[in-house]
């Protein structure tokens, strides 16, 4: 669970009071909990943990970390802990 | 399994590694505090390419693996009873309780649903007014923003049915008792990169200079680590004893203050007992006073369950680097992961699992 994975915020929206952004890792796309980067914009990249974004990280980064977890087939692990999860999709009803 | 030669970043690891054999000149013990750092070390052999005078002692790092039997125990007493839905991270499901794991009380009827966010959990509360919905709050700093928001929005939201069962522990203390423990070979540490991108790294000054040892903020990718490496040696080399971050792009000083906050509101420092350690004082965080009534343990009266861990298992031996997976008896023999005897060969993060997929069989040296 400490596997955080990078990845690109492409929207920004409220749910209950609290800031949330649809992000997209490597292709799966999870409702986020923004409200711990007040400052970050559509188009960053963040990383993640249980469904948090915590640090931004500029996107040569993001891109070296994707693909050294791709290299590592760590990014199936860490994509199979976004896809695994029931419900699986918040993007309907955010907290 | 590839190995870190035949990655596009072979060069630079190699000239990484190259500067650490011209640097050392005697034999240095270094703990890797992180278990997805032991991971990645294992998984590209970023130990092989360091010369024989540095050594890699695998932390304590892995949240799965030093959650107290007990904690599980409570989780599958609660888990069981009727109306409960049971939230966890996956990777929590397969751990040993002192009888069963959570994934044969699901198969016995319990409700036991893996949630990728505490946020999940709170969601499910929501949807089920009439179900008591429990999330397994386990992990290092790094998953403290996220369980201490989950509570904060329930209480706002007035979720009457929503608890955690809280096991939080942190990597100071821990570093603390690894350093004063007897027999302790460790000589520097790198710290856990993800923790500190939350809590910064403003703690560890003081436990630099307290314990007289050198603290590099690392990364857990193979060039972050040989960097990381690097730097400890040359500090080690030199007698300095100081907090180095080697993994600014990520890590800063103050960490993330909003994070800081809301877990300083939600959170408080408590006694925990680490799996396979023992008690470390001011190691973990429960709820704090205006939360308590979100407290699984109050809710549900699950009564202290003392269990025996099994007598094969040395994962606390493991857990404070005074063994390596392979060195244990029962590695990959009565232990592998899919009959383990001991969290670390359950989880992900685990150091015994690490060894097992890696075909580590053979101690180092046989
Ligand atoms: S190999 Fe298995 S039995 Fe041995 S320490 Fe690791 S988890 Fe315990």
């Amino acid at each position: 669970m400490c596997l955080a994975v990078p990845g690109q915020v492409e929207s920004i929206h409220e749910a209950n009071g609290m800031r949330m952004g649809r992000v997209n890792f490597g292709g799966v796309i999870k409702e986020i909990c923004l409200a711990y980067l007040p400052d970050v914009a559509v188009g960053d990249y963040t990383i993640v943990h249980v469904g948090f974004a915590i640090s931004k990280i500029d996107e040569a980064s993001a891109r070296a970390t994707l693909q050294t977890f791709a290299d590592l087939g760590l990014l199936e692990e860490g994509l199979a802990d976004l896809r695994d999860s029931e419900p699986a999709d918040l993007a309907n009803d955010a907290p | 399994m590839k190995h870190l030669a035949e990655y596009r970043d072979a060069d630079t690891a190699q000239r990484l590694a190259a500067e650490i054999r011209r640097i050392v000149t005697r034999p240095w013990a270094i703990m890797e505090v992180c278990g997805g750092q032991t991971h990645s070390i294992i998984r590209n052999g970023v130990d092989q390419l360091l010369p024989p005078e540095v050594e890699l002692i695998h932390g304590p790092g892995c949240p799965v693996c030093v959650t107290p039997l007990e904690t599980i125990d409570k989780a599958l007493a609660i888990a069981v009873q009727p109306g409960v839905i049971f939230c966890s991270f996956g990777d929590m499901l397969r751990v040993p309780g002192s009888r069963e794991n959570l994934v044969s009380a699901k198969g016995r009827g319990a409700d036991v649903r893996v949630v990728y966010s505490p946020l999940d959990a709170v969601k499910l509360a929501r949807e089920h007014p009439d179900r008591q919905v429990v999330f397994l709050a386990i992990g290092f700093e790094t998953t403290a923003p996220a369980n201490a928001m989950a509570v904060k929005l329930a209480a706002r939201q007035g979720l009457g049915n929503f608890s955690m069962l809280v096991s939080h522990v942190l990597v100071p203390p821990a570093i603390e008792a690894i350093m004063r423990s007897p027999g302790n070979r460790v000589q520097a540490f790198l710290a856990a990169g993800h923790v500190c991108s939350v809590m910064g790294t403003w703690q560890y000054p003081p436990l630099a200079g307290r314990l007289r040892v050198p603290i590099v903020v690392t990364g857990f990718e193979p060039l972050d680590l040989l960097e990381g490496i690097r730097l400890t040696v040359l500090q080690l080399e030199a007698g300095r004893h100081e907090v180095e971050n080697a993994y600014a792009r990520v890590v800063s000083e103050r960490g993330n203050e909003p994070a800081q906050e809301v877990i300083a509101e939600v959170f408080e420092a408590v006694d925990r007992a680490w799996r396979g350690i023992g008690v470390i004082p001011a190691s973990g965080w429960r709820l704090a006073k205006g939360y308590r009534e979100f407290d699984a343990e109050r809710r549900f009266a699950v009564g202290h369950v003392t269990a025996a861990e099994s007598p094969l298992c040395r994962s606390g031996e493991v857990l404070r680097g005074t063994l390596k997976p392979n060195q244990c008896p029962a590695f990959g023999q009565e232990c592998t992961p899919r009959t383990p005897l001991g969290a670390t060969m359950v989880s992900s993060e685990g150091a015994c699992a690490a060894y097992f997929h890696s075909g580590r069989f053979a101690p180092a040296g046989s």
